[in-house]
C-alpha cells in the first residue's frame, strides 16, 4: 500500500521514517508549488482557505505519484480545516480517483475512534509495544527537527555570510534524515546543534525583534509564506514564531486545547473572552505576550477568509493601540505574490526602525 | 424611565427575537429594535467593520451603530451552543461578536454579552434568564413569570413559521394579534430556499429574494419551515456534522427536501467570503447532483451585488425548472 501524508514544513522527514519503519511504501509529498496551488485551485470551493487548497493539490500531485492512502489529521472546529479530510474525500471521489483518505480525529473527540484508527494503520506483524515506540521515536525526530529550525532563526540575523545559516540547516536536515535509531537521532540532534553554532557570526548587531503569529499552517509552512522568517532573518531580523508542530501537539492534541494554553489564552482576556476556534484567540494572547516581551513588532499571517483570523484582526487595532505594539496582517491565498509581500515587509521593518529611533532619542533627551 | 434594551435586527434577531422581546418587557424594559436593515446601515456598517469580515457581520455593526446612541443597554448575546451534537457550535464571528463590537465601534453603551451555552444542562436556559434578570433587580417569581412566557412565545414564533409564514409577518401577527398571511398558494413551482436565515429573510441584503420568487411564480420554502425536531432527524445523512450551528441547519432541510422531493429547485443563498459556506455550499451543490440531479442555484450575496444580476439569475432558473417539468 502506497501512503502519503500532507506537507507540512521540515515534518515530512520524521513522518517519512515512521511509515516506512512500519512497512509502507511511502510517497514524499512534494513541497507545495505553483502547480500544487493550481491544482488544488482548481477543484476546490473558491472560498476555501490556501490550506484547503494546498492540501487538495498536494493529494492530486501524490496520487499521480501512485499513493492509495493518504493520513490526514480531522478537529473538532469551530475552525473549517476540521471538515477537510470529508470534504476532500468527496471531491477527490466525485473526480474519479480511489483514494482513501485515513482522518485522525483529536483523541478528546472519541478515544475508541482514534484507537481503532490508529490499529488500522498499525501493520499485522507489529505489536503494540513497538508501534507505540516507533511513534515515540518518530516524535523524537519532529522535536529534532523543530529545534534546528528554532536555532536557525535563531543565527540568522546574526550571520556575517548571507546565507550560511540556511546552508547549515540544509545539511542537518540531511544528518537528521539519515539518522534512524532512538540513539542516532539523539547523537545527530547533538552533531546539529554544534554545526548551526559554527556559523560565523557577528553578535554585536542588535536587530529587530518580530513575533509572528497566526494560523497554523501558514506559518508552518514556508513555502506558502513565501519563506517569510528565511527572509527577515537575512534582512537580518530576529524572529520568534509562536506555533511549532511539536508545542501544538502538546498543548491541543494530547490534551484539550482549553487546558493547554491557558497561560495564552489568559493573556488575551480583556479583549478576546471565547475560544474562536482556529488560532484566533492565541493570536490576540501572543501580541500581548510579545508587546511584554519587548519585541519591536508582530506579524500576523493567515490565509485568506480564515474565519478565527478575521476576528482576531478586527480586534488587532485595540489590542496594538493599547499594548503599544505594531502589528501587520497578511493574508495569503493564491492570488498573492512574494513581490508584494516583500514590498510590505521592508515598509514594515522601515515603521519599526523609526519607531526605535525615535525611542532612543527620548530616552537620551530625558537621560 | 425604564432601562432602554436595544435588539439588532439581525443574525439571530430571525430565530430568537421573539423570546428576548417578551423577556425584557415582562421585566418591565423598554426593548428598542434597529430599523430593517437600509442602505444607511450598511453604508456605516461597511465602514465600522474589519474589512475581510463577511456582509452579516458589517450589516450587524450597522445595526448596532445605528442604535447605540438610543438605548443604555445593548443586548448583544455570545452564542456558543444552542443543542447538543457532535461538537457542534456557532461561527467563530458569531462566537466573538462582543470582543469585535468593543474592538470595532467607538463610544458603544454597555454590553450585555450574554453568554449562551445551553448544552450543559435541563435548566441551563433558565439559569441565563435568571442572570439577567438579577441584573436588573427582578425578583425570582418575576423572572420565571417572564421566563416561561418568552419560551412560549418563542414556540408559536417557530409553530407560525412551521407553517410557512416569514419571520417579518410571523413577528407582526404575533404582536398586533391577526391572523397572518401566509404566502399565497399560486406558485406553480416550489424551490426551497436555503441559507443562513439572516440572509433569506433580510428583504434588504437579499433584495426582495423570496417576494421576486413569489412573483415569478414559485412558493419557497425554507428551513425555518420545518420542525426542529424533524429537521434533526436529517443528522443521521452526514457521516460527520459541521460544527456550525446555522450551517447544519441549511445542510439538515437540503436533506430533507431532496429526500422528500417536494420541491423543484434548490437555491442557496451565501454571503461573500462566508468560511462554513465555502464547505456548505460543495457540500450542498454534490448532494443534489446525488440524490436526483436536483437544480441548484447558488446566490452569492455582497454589498456591492446588484438587483439587476439577481433578477436575471432567478428568472433564468425559473425558466429553466419550467422547462424541466413539460
Amino acid at each position: 500500500m502506497k501512503i502519503t501524508f500532507p506537507h507540512m514544513g521540515y515534518s515530512y522527514i520524521a513522518f517519512k521514517m515512521l511509515l516506512n519503519e512500519l512497512g509502507y511504501e511511502v510517497v514524499v509529498p512534494p513541497e507545495p508549488s505553483k502547480r500544487t496551488i493550481d491544482l488544488g485551485v482548481r477543484y476546490a470551493p473558491e472560498f476555501a482557505c490556501i490550506p484547503f487548497k494546498v492540501l487538495l493539490g498536494t493529494y492530486l500531485e501524490t496520487i499521480e505519484m501512485g499513493a492509495e492512502v493518504a493520513i490526514t489529521s480531522g478537529g473538532m472546529g469551530p475552525c473549517r480545516a476540521g471538515y477537510y479530510g470529508i470534504m476532500h474525500q468527496r471531491i477527490l471521489n466525485e473526480l474519479g480517483y480511489d483514494f482513501h483518505l485515513h482522518i485522525f480525529e483529536p483523541p478528546q473527540v472519541n478515544y475508541l475512534d482514534f484507537i481503532k484508527k490508529l490499529k488500522a494503520v498499525k501493520p499485522r506483524g507489529v505489536s503494540w509495544r513497538t508501534y507505540i515506540q516507533l511513534i515515540k521515536k518518530g516524535y523524537g525526530k519532529l522535536e529534532a527537527i523543530d529545534e534546528m529550525e528554532y536555532l536557525m532563526y535563531r543565527i540568522m540575523p546574526f550571520e556575517i555570510n548571507r546565507g550560511d545559516t540556511a546552508k547549515a540547516f540544509y545539511k542537518v536536515l540531511e544528518i537528521l534524515d539519515e539518522a534512524q535509531t532512538t540513539e542516532e537521532i539523539e547523537d545527530a540532534r547533538w552533531e546539529c546543534r554544534k554545526i548551526i553554532a559554527k556559523v560565523p557570526q557577528d553578535r554585536s548587531r542588535v536587530p529587530l525583534k518580530i513575533g509572528i503569529i497566526g494560523e497554523i499552517y501558514v506559518v508552518l509552512e514556508p513555502a506558502v509564506n513565501f519563506y517569510i522568517q528565511r527572509t527577515l532573518g537575512e534582512m537580518g531580523v530576529y524572529t520568534d514564531r509562536s506555533i511549532w508542530l511539536t508545542s501544538y501537539t502538546q498543548k491541543n492534541v494530547l490534551v484539550e486545547g482549553k487546558v493547554g494554553e491557558k497561560d495564552i489564552h489568559d493573556m488575551a482576556h480583556p479583549y478576546l473572552n471565547e475560544l474562536i476556534g482556529g488560532h484566533g484567540l492565541n493570536s490576540i494572547g501572543e501580541i500581548v505576550i510579545y508587546a511584554e516581551d519587548g519585541y519591536d513588532g508582530v506579524i500576523q499571517l493567515a490565509p485568506f477568509s480564515c474565519i478565527p483570523e478575521i476576528m482576531a484582526k478586527g480586534i488587532v487595532p485595540r489590542v496594538s493601540r493599547e499594548e503599544g505594539i505594531p502589528v501587520m496582517t497578511i493574508f495569503i491565498d493564491e492570488q498573492t505574490a512574494a513581490a508584494g509581500v516583500i514590498t510590505r515587509l521592508e515598509a514594515f521593518l522601515d515603521l519599526l526602525k523609526r519607531k526605535r529611533e525615535q525611542k532612543a532619542i527620548k530616552e537620551k533627551r530625558l537621560a | 424611565m425604564p432601562v432602554r434594551v436595544g435588539i439588532p435586527r439581525y443574525l439571530g434577531y430571525f430565530s430568537f427575537y421573539p423570546l428576548w422581546k417578551t423577556f425584557f418587557e415582562e421585566l418591565g424594559l423598554e426593548v428598542i429594535t434597529s430599523p430593517p436593515t437600509n442602505q444607511e446601515i450598511l453604508n456605516e456598517g461597511v465602514a465600522e467593520a474589519v474589512n475581510d469580515a463577511c456582509i452579516p457581520i458589517k450589516l450587524y455593526h450597522g445595526h448596532v451603530a445605528a442604535i447605540k446612541d438610543k438605548v443604555d443597554m445593548l443586548f448583544v448575546p455570545r452564542f456558543v451552543k444552542v443543542r447538543k451534537l457532535e461538537t457542534e457550535t456557532f461561527c467563530p464571528k458569531f462566537l466573538g461578536l462582543p470582543d469585535l463590537l468593543q474592538a470595532s465601534i467607538n463610544n458603544l453603551p454597555e454590553l450585555l454579552d450574554t453568554r449562551v451555552e445551553l448544552t450543559s444542562g435541563r435548566f441551563e436556559l433558565f439559569r441565563i434568564a435568571r442572570e439577567i434578570g438579577e441584573r436588573f433587580g427582578a425578583s425570582l417569581a418575576k423572572i420565571t413569570k417572564a421566563y416561561l412566557s418568552a419560551c412560549w412565545d418563542l414556540r408559536r414564533y417557530w409553530g407560525l413559521m412551521c407553517k410557512g409564514i416569514l419571520p417579518y409577518d410571523a413577528i407582526e401577527c404575533m404582536e398586533k394579534g391577526y391572523q397572518a398571511n401566509r404566502q399565497k398558494e399560486q406558485g406553480a413551482l416550489s424551490i426551497a430556499v436555503l441559507g443562513y436565515p439572516y440572509l433569506v429573510y433580510d428583504e434588504f441584503i437579499n433584495m426582495d429574494l423570496v417576494k421576486k420568487l413569489n412573483s415569478l411564480g414559485a412558493k419557497v420554502f425554507t428551513a425555518e419551515m420545518i420542525s426542529p425536531g424533524r429537521l434533526l432527524r436529517e443528522a443521521k445523512n452526514m457521516p460527520k456534522q459541521m460544527f456550525w450551528y446555522y450551517s447544519n441547519r441549511a445542510m439538515h432541510a437540503a436533506y430533507y427536501y431532496l429526500k422528500k422531493k417536494r420541491v423543484d429547485g434548490i437555491i442557496h443563498v451565501t454571503a461573500f467570503a462566508c468560511g462554513p459556506d465555502a464547505m456548505l455550499d460543495r457540500l450542498m451543490e454534490m448532494e443534489s447532483k446525488e440524490w436526483g440531479r436536483m437544480p441548484f442555484l447558488t446566490l452569492s450575496i455582497d454589498e456591492e451585488t446588484g438587483t439587476g444580476g439577481v433578477d436575471t439569475r432567478l428568472e433564468a432558473f425559473i425558466d429553466m425548472l419550467k422547462r424541466r417539468r413539460v
